[in-house]
């Protein structure tokens, strides 16, 4: 067995055995890089010299330490929209292509603490808008599973290098899905913690409301250790929550039965891809087998998330990204003209077409006139979807669903019809709107081999529940264990 | 919902977007078409919903008013397009 194909807390155990040591496994990711990163593209920029660096600094570390933190020495992969201080961070766009953080991002200082190793930055749709990662500054990446196919998006280059085992777990990050539909995409699993679990804090911001950080891991053990080191109150993130951490990964473990499952009807709709969907009703099966109470629930406001999130989304981002006025970082354009017409060039030059449309469409639900038909009215419906949660939260305790009415689809496919491609995320958006927790992982494969995702939604604050049904499920099937033929 | 290309160019220059030709045909297509999408909203009676802006329980959060530690000025000027005298250079806005 090559160490590239080591889950996380598979390194973990060898590690702490001293039987492969932090320097070795991360060398063994750059030459794994080296092999399919030409094929992939999966990194926007790669940190290989201040990796092996790290690596010796937590080699040394666990010499020195008895108890070392779960991470200690672990290669991780981040999104190219967490800052990273002196590492260059461009939310695969043209207007930061040069922008250097000065400081870290409160998950990269936790990380950092644990000892963790950096590989290097992911691709990703530009300032994370996207469902496909065709709209970065810098490329597309391809899917590990079908090279001529979407890893999904906005975190399409976390999701394909755990895929193509080119690390060990990455961050990715979910405004509409952006970490569960790739996850589905490429086979992985992936996190999104309820809002306010993970400090915001040097997360670059696209929609406020709705961003939050989470892990892209191999196995659901995975994600509970990352998310552990990651989840806290932060005071520089007013939104954080002041509430405790739970030890994810010893609970995880207490097994799912008993736990009531609800199945929305409304998620099982006319156009769905029918593998996609025997799949999921598959899985909604094995979690019966596996002591769990399956039942149908209705979230009847279901149709009306993608309009509701496309205003408000749109909306925080136009606000959001007015700081890239060619002022104080990234491009600038048109420097010798008058202040107005640095702005106009800065930013027709820097941001690329997908983020000027929703730029537009969200200046546009704000403007005078039509704040009140637009924005308010989406403010109004995503009251409607939070409750639609609320009430089913009542009489189960998980939510299960698929991630996406299909799995991967072709380079190209949807790049021209924004709407089509917004349709994408219809499953992972309403999720984002009530500020839930989702968990997506891998439940079965299409006849053309694509990995098919399925998606478990929890109450807020518990991603334990969905942890403990994720893991059940997993040590039940088997799909987590097939590796993308890259 | 229609836009019209005259609302179009209103709007990106609130966005401050310098559009081509091209760029505002295609904008006012996509734009209407997204606005028809999400007029599909207007299906819904709100008048007595409370609008969520804000999610999770959390509300006045404070911090206590103590001097900490800020970015030093070399930091702070090391992304800048145009420093200039420990200052970001700009064109002149004032006659």
């Amino acid at each position: 067995m090559d160490l590239w194909e080591l889950s996380l807390h598979e390194a973990r155990e060898l590690l702490h055995k001293g039987e492969i040591s932090s320097r070795q496994l991360t060398e063994v990711f750059f030459q794994r890089i080296e092999a399919v990163e030409p094929r992939i593209h999966a990194f926007i920029t790669l940190t290989k010299e201040s990796a092996l660096a790290e690596a010796d600094q937590a080699d040394d570390r666990r010499r020195r330490e008895a108890a070392a933190p779960p991470l200690l020495g672990i290669p991780l992969a981040i999104k190219d929209l967490i800052s990273t201080r002196g590492v260059k961070t461009t939310c695969g766009s043209r207007i930061l292509h040069n922008y250097v953080p000065p400081y870290d991002a409160t998950a990269m200082v936790k990380l950092r603490a644990q000892g963790a190793v950096f590989l290097g930055k992911t691709n990703m749709d530009e300032f994370a808008m996207g469902s496909s990662t065709e709209t970065s500054h810098f490329g597309i990446s391809r899917n590990p599973w079908d090279l001529q196919r979407v890893p999904g998006g906005s975190s399409g280059g976390s999701a394909a290098c755990v895929a193509a085992r080119q690390c060990s777990a990455a961050l990715g990050s979910d405004t509409g899905g952006s970490i569960r539909q790739p996850a589905a995409f490429c086979g992985i699993v992936g996190l999104k913690p309820t809002y306010g679990r993970v400090s915001r804090y040097g997360l670059v911001a696209y929609a406020s409301s709705l961003d939050q950080i989470g892990p892209m891991t191999r196995e659901v053990r995975d994600t509970a250790i990352l998310l552990e080191a990651i989840s806290g109150h932060d005071p520089r993130d007013s939104t954080s929550a002041p509430f405790p951490v739970p030890p994810y990964e010893s609970e995880m473990v207490r097994g799912a039965a008993g736990l009531r499952v609800g199945i929305p009807k409304e998620y099982f709709v006319a156009g769905m891809d029918r593998e996609v969907e025997e799949a999921v009703r598959n899985s909604v099966e094995t979690l019966e087998q596996l002591g769990m109470q399956v039942s149908e629930v209705s979230l009847p406001h279901t149709e009306y998330a993608v309009a509701t999130y496309y205003l408000l989304a749109t909306a925080e981002a136009s606000s959001n990204l007015a700081r890239y006025d060619g002022v104080k970082y990234g491009l600038r354009g048109g420097g010798d003209g008058d202040l107005p017409t640095m702005y106009m060039q800065t930013r027709s030059a820097g941001f690329g077409i997908e983020v000027k449309r929703r730029i537009m469409l969200g200046t546009y639900a704000l403007s005078a006139g039509y704040y009140d038909a637009y924005y308010l009215k989406a403010q109004k419906v995503r009251t409607l979807i939070k409750e639609d949660f609320d009430q089913v939260f009542q009489t189960v305790d998980v939510i299960a669903t698929p991630t996406a009415p299909m799995a991967a689809f072709k380079l190209g496919e949807k790049i021209g019809d924004p709407l089509q491609m917004y349709l994408s995320d219809i499953f992972t958006i309403p999720v984002n709107l009530a500020g839930l927790p989702g968990l997506v992982l891998p439940c079965g494969f299409t006849a053309a081999g694509l990995p098919v995702g399925l998606q478990l939604i929890g109450r807020p604050f518990e991603e334990t529940v969905l942890l403990r049904a994720g893991y059940a499920f997993e040590q039940a099937t088997e799909w987590h264990e097939k590796p993308a033929p890259v | 919902m229609k836009i019209t290309p005259q609302e179009v160019e209103h709007v990106a220059k609130l966005a401050r977007l310098a559009l081509d030709d091209a760029e505002r045909e295609m904008f006012t297509r996509q734009l209407s078409d997204i606005l028809a999408y999400v007029d599909k909203l207007n299906e819904l009676d709100t008048s007595r919903v409370t609008p969520t802006s804000h999610v999770i329980p959390v509300q006045n959060v404070f911090r206590p008013d103590e001097v900490g530690e800020s970015l030093p000025v070399e930091e702070a000027l090391a992304n800048s397009p145009a420093p200039e005298h420990n200052h970001h250079r700009v064109p002149k806005i004032v006659e």
